[in-house]
């Protein structure tokens, strides 16, 4: 009852193409933006900014970004955290190489360094597929890790090796560095996953999404009708790198303040692609939903036993979380191969005959 | 520059022979730590078609358990049996809850959900037997001597005479035993074999057990060297390129890109590193993959056909 559809009519061929067709959708999702960008820096505490939302919106723009390369087109790669410093590097490069340069534009720019060099990386892709690419993809991570650890240029000859954000302001607010408040961080996150979201949301419904889709599903068949499979994949590893490069950029410059290449070795690579998975392959939604519970799974563990006056060691913790990650990767993939996105969409299905149950 | 790459370091290699075998000699021994798991994995994905990602990790958890139940008092054969057994059990829970299910899926779905297991038995084995490093010892003299002035370790011998053995027993269970040639069957076409009566699951918690025993003769070797750690799990991920090497579904190319990638590697490190300031072991394998994927994807000993677009 709460979910109709019914006297919605559709009266042209755009508003049949809408994202969100049902004006319940729309208005969930454009309360939910507003909310999102209002209610937590007035509201949230600095714990819930720096250590939940923040991570979130920046694991979500990774996870985005390699659920356009695996989810979409089918490519499976293991170098998201090698990109990640990419787009971290770059970013610290720029800015304090033209430290006037407004550190919104940095990021792009750092997103399409790491672009380029996943374009590099993903042109092995073009011969071979499934797991020898992961394997391709993992010497990139490797690679360019240790690149950026050996070569002192990347870290402007810190003795220590990190890499620290400068303070940069936008429109006058500081956003990073230290100065920086959590909440003008959490905004500048928010607006750019906002506009990567919505970017990656058209760029998917269109063309471009549709070659990608065809040469996952079945590659032959989509080079017959017309797609062409070199430069389809190539775009896909291109545009996926730029999302994890910008993420990579944020993730020091919003989040962690100031990181050493430890920060982007393979684990980092595993994280984000159980988001992808567990949220939903081909989903944006599922990047989201994702990385709010792979980030959310580590705090519940922690909170849940102490709550019920247990107190597990930290070891544990690590342990169960290992556990549970791993469990939940196989329960999804035989169980609800769509992930968490899929579980929502039969919430709206069931919704929508609700209090009838066919 | 030139001069240093092209030219150097193989007038080092010249100058120094002895020093040169002692490299050459390092580089087998890790390139056979190498194969033993690679060889696990070539069985799982003959006979299955499946990418196991988590043979590394069965490594490390068979070394576990068995150094676990050896420090708690059982004695080494009884311990060495009873990790025999939660291999099969292993192999048998993997078929019921992970195979099954995911029968006739896509292979790279498949490879996924052996990464999930990656973490579950990497968050499992070090609940059940705590994180800190562990030395294995079975017995095996770990003394070093010198032949014709060259230092050899006996340890290093012994595995090297192990990962012989078990590859002569690998050959023979797969061209001389009637489970053999089903398993080369199912290997072939799973819907041709079960329809000619061959147990298809049956045959898969054989394959896993198998894959588990040799896990546990690499864990053995690893752990006597090393010590029984975590960072096992990170150096298996080696494995990967030891098989785009050597094809993956030959046993004589998982030993043979094995010792191509350990010698290769620590010749790398030795003679070129410094060139660029070194740790370059760490990635040195996967490039040397990368560059053989473009030009050769099936693999020094791979079967010729291979799925691209």
């Amino acid at each position: 009852m709460i979910y109709r559809e019914a006297g919605q009519f559709k009266t042209s061929y755009a508003s049949d193409q809408a994202i969100f067709p049902i004006a319940q959708d729309r208005w969930v999702v454009v309360l939910a933006v507003l909310a999102a960008f209002l209610v937590p820096p007035l509201v949230a505490n600095e714990y819930w900014l720096q250590a939940i939302l923040i991570p979130f919106l920046i694991y979500s723009l990774a996870a985005l970004g390699l659920n356009l390369l695996t989810g979409y087109a089918g490519q499976l790669s293991l170098g998201t955290g090698g990109f990640m410093a990419v787009g971290a590097y770059a970013a610290f490069k720029l800015t304090t190489a033209f430290p006037g340069v407004n550190i919104l534009i940095v990021f792009l720019i750092a997103g399409i360094v790491a672009a380029a060099v996943g374009l590099l990386f993903g042109i092995p892709s073009l011969r071979i597929k499934g797991f020898y690419l992961a394997v391709a993809t993992l010497a990139a991570q490797f690679f360019l890790v240790w690149l950026f650890n050996k070569v002192a240029w990347f870290s402007n000859y810190a003795s220590s090796g990190t890499i620290t954000a400068p303070p940069r302001t936008v429109f006058g607010v500081m956003v990073t560095g230290p100065g920086a408040t959590a909440s003008a961080r959490y905004v500048t996150a928010l607006a750019l996953v906002a506009v990567f979201a919505l970017a990656a949301k058209n760029l998917v419904r269109g063309r471009v999404g549709r070659s990608w889709m065809a040469i996952r599903d079945r590659d032959i068949a989509a080079e017959i009708i017309g797609v062409r499979p070199l430069r389809t994949k190539l775009l896909a590893f291109g545009i996926s790198s730029f999302y994890c490069g910008v993420a990579g950029a944020e993730l020091v410059f919003l989040y962690l303040g100031s990181a050493e290449t430890l920060a982007f070795d393979v684990g980092l690579s595993f994280l984000v692609l159980f988001m992808v998975i567990i949220g939903g392959l081909g989903s944006i939604l599922g990047s989201f939903l994702g990385a709010a519970f792979i980030v959310l799974v580590p705090i519940f563990l922690t909170r849940v036993p102490r709550s019920v006056g247990l107190d597990l060691p930290v070891a544990l913790q690590k342990q169960i979380e290992l556990m549970v990650f791993g469990a939940l990767i196989i329960f999804f993939l035989i169980v609800e191969p769509n992930g968490l996105a899929r579980l929502w969409q039969i919430t709206k299905e069931k919704l929508r005959l609700w209090p009838f149950p066919h | 520059m030139v001069y240093g790459i092209l030219v150097a370091p193989f007038a080092d290699m010249l100058t120094n022979p002895r020093f040169l075998a002692e490299v050459l000699i390092g580089g087998v021994a890790a390139g056979l730590m190498y194969s033993l798991v690679a060889l696990g994995f070539v069985l799982i994905f003959k006979a299955s078609g499946v990418f196991n990602f988590a043979q590394g990790v069965m490594v490390l958890f068979a070394a576990l358990t068995l150094v676990g139940l050896m420090e708690r008092g059982v004695p080494v054969a009884l311990a060495l049996l009873l990790t025999v057994a939660v291999m099969v059990a292993l192999a048998i829970v993997i078929e019921r809850l992970v195979l099954r299910p995911l029968v006739n899926q896509e292979h790279i779905v498949l490879f996924m959900a052996t990464i999930g297991l990656t973490f579950f038995l990497e968050g499992f084995g070090e609940m059940l037997w705590g994180s800190n490093v562990k030395k294995l010892d079975v017995g095996i003299p770990d003394r070093s001597f010198i032949v014709a002035g060259i230092q050899m370790n006996q340890l290093e011998l012994s595995a090297a005479g192990t990962a012989a053995v078990l590859v002569a027993i690998l050959a023979v269970l797969f061209h001389g035993t009637r489970i053999g040639r089903a398993l080369r069957a199912v290997a072939d076409d799973h819907e041709a074999a079960l329809s000619i009566g061959i147990p298809l699951k049956t045959i898969w918690i054989i394959v896993w057990s198998v894959a588990g025993i040799v896990a546990i003769v690499a864990g053995i070797m690893w752990g006597a060297k090393s010590g029984v750690q975590f960072s096992l799990s990170l150096i298996a991920l080696k494995s990967l390129p030891v098989l785009i090497l050597g094809g993956f579904t030959s046993v004589a190319g998982a030993i043979g890109g094995g010792l191509i990638i350990g010698v290769g590697e620590k010749l790398a490190e030795v003679y070129w590193g410094p060139l660029v300031g070194g740790a370059i072991e760490n990635w040195f394998a996967y490039m040397l993959a990368l560059v053989f994927l473009l030009f050769r994807p099936q693999g020094l000993f791979g079967e010729k056909i291979i799925e691209r677009v």
